[in-house]
């Protein structure tokens, strides 16, 4: 059997799997849930200065699938609306009752070193493992100059960090905002003030969907609503994007990373691992379907660690990482051409359209003069191996992307003569 | 009132709790249900489903449209093709046309998209302020319709909204074909027939003259002389025979007969309904009338085919609906003889056993006899030859026993089309009937458009 356990930024826990900062550890009550369900470990709900936030009345809504199923959620809750002492009290006894899991402390002040000095030594004497700190949160708290006000100025990220590793021996997460240009520079500004770990995404700002009728977006508060945070699953691809750039750059390339996004199967995770998660967050996923999920991505993860040989997380985080890299260095030689498989096809003809309408005309109907039938073949000489039809068939590998054996070697834009600013000529 | 059958005792049951065994056999979808299913549809381009749809609706779409709850929409586009798609989705044999093309219903996934009931739903939850179709400005033309069946309505309303004003001569009380006098009553039910019938004329334009029966109170050479195109949607009204003596015994009588009359009841108790009953045929009818009679009380219903079940008409769903009903089918066995009682009326059957040889269908020599109250026969239906016997009707040429039409649905007489189960092509469905109207009246409108311009 696989071991799942890990050690990230010198914090331990027996499963990579934590619950993000979020209404789900919002308290005691819900942490004990998810730690009976065996979850690795929580990050506790973002603390802040009292007296605590308050909240409003409809906070969530949610981008649905075909089937009413969530893609994206989105939500205007702010922090803990619950009192500091509250909090530091449940914390210290959750932690006591599950020493083997990880307690990581979520903390959002203003850029005051003071009220930083305040709070740390309280946070430590819970017994937490580490903190994060909320730099991300895009709704409510940056119109306070909180949250993502922060996460977006490279220059308050590295301060505060700094003020948090003079101020406690905690390992220190530097939770990073999507909601900017460039996520290496706040990830860059967070290890130059000391940051042992950055976690990323925070959610995206958002608006999911309207009501038509009143003419305002969900959720609503009255008669109005204002934009939220994105998040679910819909949002991984943009998490995993962000994790690779500052798990390949240079300068961050070895500071420890806690993937976030739209993590709802064992699979995401792996994905995040792979492109350098030490550790993984999920939130989305347990509201949708409650803390037992963590049961079969502990399963799927290890199963699949098993077929694969890997015997520890270590062992594959970040093996993605060398095969992400910059356009310019794929390889301009590398063909694949689409291939039907014509047992399997059950002629919907979306390939066809869809190549037709909006690509290369590459996939010819042919219609059976006597019956009727439609065929669809891959007209070779026209493809270009885009992958809209493999993408469009509801056929799982019905359509597959041949590679070719051109014979051509690896050469690379930067290589190519068709480049007019080819780095290497001959 | 049954006249064959007025010997034999009514049906035991009350007329509500006979009621309950003719609600809809294939209940209505709800939201939720309809959401999901809509789901599943792949929107396949160039779909099978919509190239096999006798009266061409865009299935793709109108599910697409359903899903994204436009709902009018979804309708309006149904009804642009198929302006009876109401019933059309409720009697079509869905199983062997578009659910069956489905490319979900492929190997590996065995499930099509539920497309007849998806159709019922967008129809059903429609909410037009209005007729969704406008006439186009007034031709100035009169068209005479014979026929207020599916495909004589279906013309009527397509020459309506082309510009024309439509008689429809009907001899019935009631327009509506079999969707009103020949459809199980738990396929279409309560008065839905008469709603899609009012719906359909709301389009103004056509004006429907009841109890005008060609052949005794119309003649086609007046309606030829009086109109500037006449379209006959006749159907098949004539049962055929089984050729036996004591055909005309009380306790024989036509399916169709018996159907009509079990849909018009005010009173389903007042029926007639024996005790054993044979149901000869293997077409839907037969179908439709062996499960009838048994929900109706008979207790033993006995389904005789001359041949195998591969060889019945009845699709493979019609078969099950009979099997779920505790309908004996007994096949390879051909009516040989109406078996009477001492009074003259019908005690059972003697069959003779058959098998193939050849490929020609044989008499083994075997009988075997079924004893009956009553026997229905379903073998189908014909032209009625009464209806053609004036002098301008007895020169259209026939095709088999039926009208002969070219493809624009023109009979060998100018100014003359018929469409429906009267003419040769086609497979007596109601939606072929319903593309026949309105195809006929697309040809009867270009038809006059272009010798008005000619003139």
């Amino acid at each position: 059997m696989a071991d799942l356990s890990i050690e990230f930024c010198g914090i331990k826990s027996p499963n990579p799997f934590w619950l993000a900062s979020a209404p789900p550890t919002d308290k005691a009550y819900n942490v004990v849930r998810a730690f009976e369900a065996g979850w690795g470990g929580v990050v506790w709900k973002t603390l802040g200065e009292d007296p605590a936030a308050v909240n409003v009345s409809s906070r969530y809504s949610a981008h649905y699938g075909k089937n009413r199923e969530v893609l994206g959620f989105n939500n205007i809750e702010l922090i803990t609306d619950r009192s500091l002492e509250i909090n530091l009290i449940e914390i210290t006894q959750v932690k006591k009752d599950w020493p083997d899991r990880a307690m990581i402390v979520s903390l959002m002040l203003p850029c005051e070193e003071a009220l930083w000095a305040e709070i740390l030594p309280k946070v430590e004497a819970t017994g937490a493992d580490g903190i994060e700190l909320n730099f991300g949160c895009p709704h409510g708290m940056p119109e306070r100059g909180m949250g993502a006000a922060v996460g977006q100025v490279p220059e308050y990220v590295q301060m505060v960090t700094a003020w948090c590793k003079k101020h406690s021996k905690l390992p220190v997460i530097v939770k990073l905002t999507p909601n900017i240009t460039d996520v290496r520079a706040p990830a860059r500004a967070a290890l130059a003030g000391g940051a042992d770990a950055v976690s990323l995404i925070n959610t995206i700002n958002s608006i999911t969907h309207l009501d038509l009728d009143r003419m305002v977006a969900f959720p609503i508060v009255g008669n109005a609503s204002t934009h939220g945070g994105y998040c679910g699953s819909a949002v991984k691809p943009i998490a995993l994007n962000m994790v690779a750039e500052i798990a390949r750059d240079p300068l961050t390339k070895d500071l420890p990373i806690s993937g976030i996004g739209g993590i709802g199967n064992w699979r995401d995770a792996a994905e995040f691992i792979a492109l350098g998660a030490g550790s993984v967050q999920v939130c989305t996923a347990a509201m949708l379907h409650g803390f037992r999920i963590v049961e079969e991505m502990k399963d799927g993860l290890s199963r699949w660690m098993d077929e694969k040989g890997y015997k520890s997380i270590a062992e594959f985080t970040g093996k993605a990482v060398p095969n992400t890299t910059d356009w310019k260095y794929l390889d301009m030689n590398y063909e694949v051409i689409a291939q039907i498989d014509q047992d399997k096809c059950i002629k919907c003809g979306k390939c066809y359209v869809a190549c037709e309408d909006t690509s290369h005309q590459s996939i010819a109907q042919l219609i059976d003069a006597a019956s009727g039938v439609r065929t669809y073949e891959v007209i070779k000489s026209e493809c270009v191996g885009c992958n809209l039809c493999e993408i469009t068939c509801p056929v799982e590998a019905c359509i597959t992307m041949v590679p070719q054996a051109n014979g051509k070697k690896y050469m690379n834009w930067t290589q190519d003569p068709r480049n007019p600013r080819a780095e290497v000529v001959g | 009132m049954i006249e064959s059958l007025k010997h034999l005792p009514h049906a035991s049951a009350s007329n509500s709790a006979l009621a309950e065994q003719f609600t809809d056999l294939a209940p209505a979808l709800t939201i939720r249900q309809a959401a999901i299913e809509s789901a599943r549809c792949l929107y396949c381009y160039d779909a099978p489903c919509t190239r096999i749809c006798p009266s061409e609706i865009d299935v793709a779409s109108f599910i697409r449209n359903i899903h994204d709850q436009n709902i009018n929409g979804a309708a309006a586009g149904i009804l642009k093709q198929n302006i009876l798609g109401g019933s059309c989705a409720r009697v079509c044999p869905t199983e062997i046309l578009c659910e069956d093309a489905c490319v979900r219903n492929h190997d590996e996934e065995g499930q099509p998209v539920k497309i007849g009931l998806l159709q019922r739903h967008a129809l059903d939850n429609a909410t037009f302020k209005e007729h969704p179709f406008q006439r186009a400005a007034s031709t100035g033309k009169k068209i005479a319709v014979v026929g207020a069946g599916p495909a004589g309505l279906s013309c009527a309303h397509r020459l309506a909204m082309l510009g024309n004003d439509v008689v429809i001569f009907e001899a019935r009380e009631k327009s509506g074909g079999l969707n009103e006098y020949g459809i199980a009553k738990y396929k279409l039910t309560g008065d839905f027939a008469q709603r899609e019938v009012d719906f359909l004329l709301e389009i103004g334009g056509i004006e429907v003259q009841h109890g005008r029966i060609l052949g005794t109170n119309l003649k086609l050479q007046d309606l030829h002389a009086q109109f500037d195109a006449v379209f006959l949607g006749l159907g098949l009204n004539a049962s055929r025979q089984l050729g036996l003596t004591g055909e005309d015994a009380p306790g024989l009588m036509a399916a169709v007969e018996y159907i009509a009359d079990l849909r018009q009841s005010s009173d389903l108790s007042a029926l007639p309904v024996p005790k054993r009953a044979i149901v000869i045929g293997a077409g839907n009818t037969a179908i439709d009338m062996a499960v009838q009679i048994k929900r109706l009380g008979a207790e033993d219903v006995t389904l005789v085919y001359r041949r195998g079940f591969e060889s019945m008409t009845a699709t493979h769903h019609e078969q099950d609906i009979a099997k779920a009903n505790q309908v004996r089918m007994k096949t390879w066995a051909a009516p040989q003889e109406v078996l009477l009682d001492d009074a003259g009326r019908v005690r059972g059957m003697r069959f003779e056993e058959t098998r193939l040889e050849n490929g020609k269908l044989i008499g083994t020599g075997a009988f075997i006899e079924v004893a009956a109250d009553a026997v229905f026969k379903a073998i189908g239906q014909s032209m009625d030859g009464e209806a053609l016997k004036d002098d301008l009707a007895q020169q259209l040429t026939r095709q088999g026993d039926k009208i002969f039409v070219d493809q624009q649905f023109r009979t060998a007489l100018v100014g003359i089309y018929a469409g429906g189960d009267c003419v040769a092509p086609g497979q007596d469905l109601t939606v072929q009937a319903v593309q026949h109207g309105k195809l006929a009246a697309h040809a009867i409108h270009n038809d006059i458009q272009s010798k008005v311009e000619a003139a």
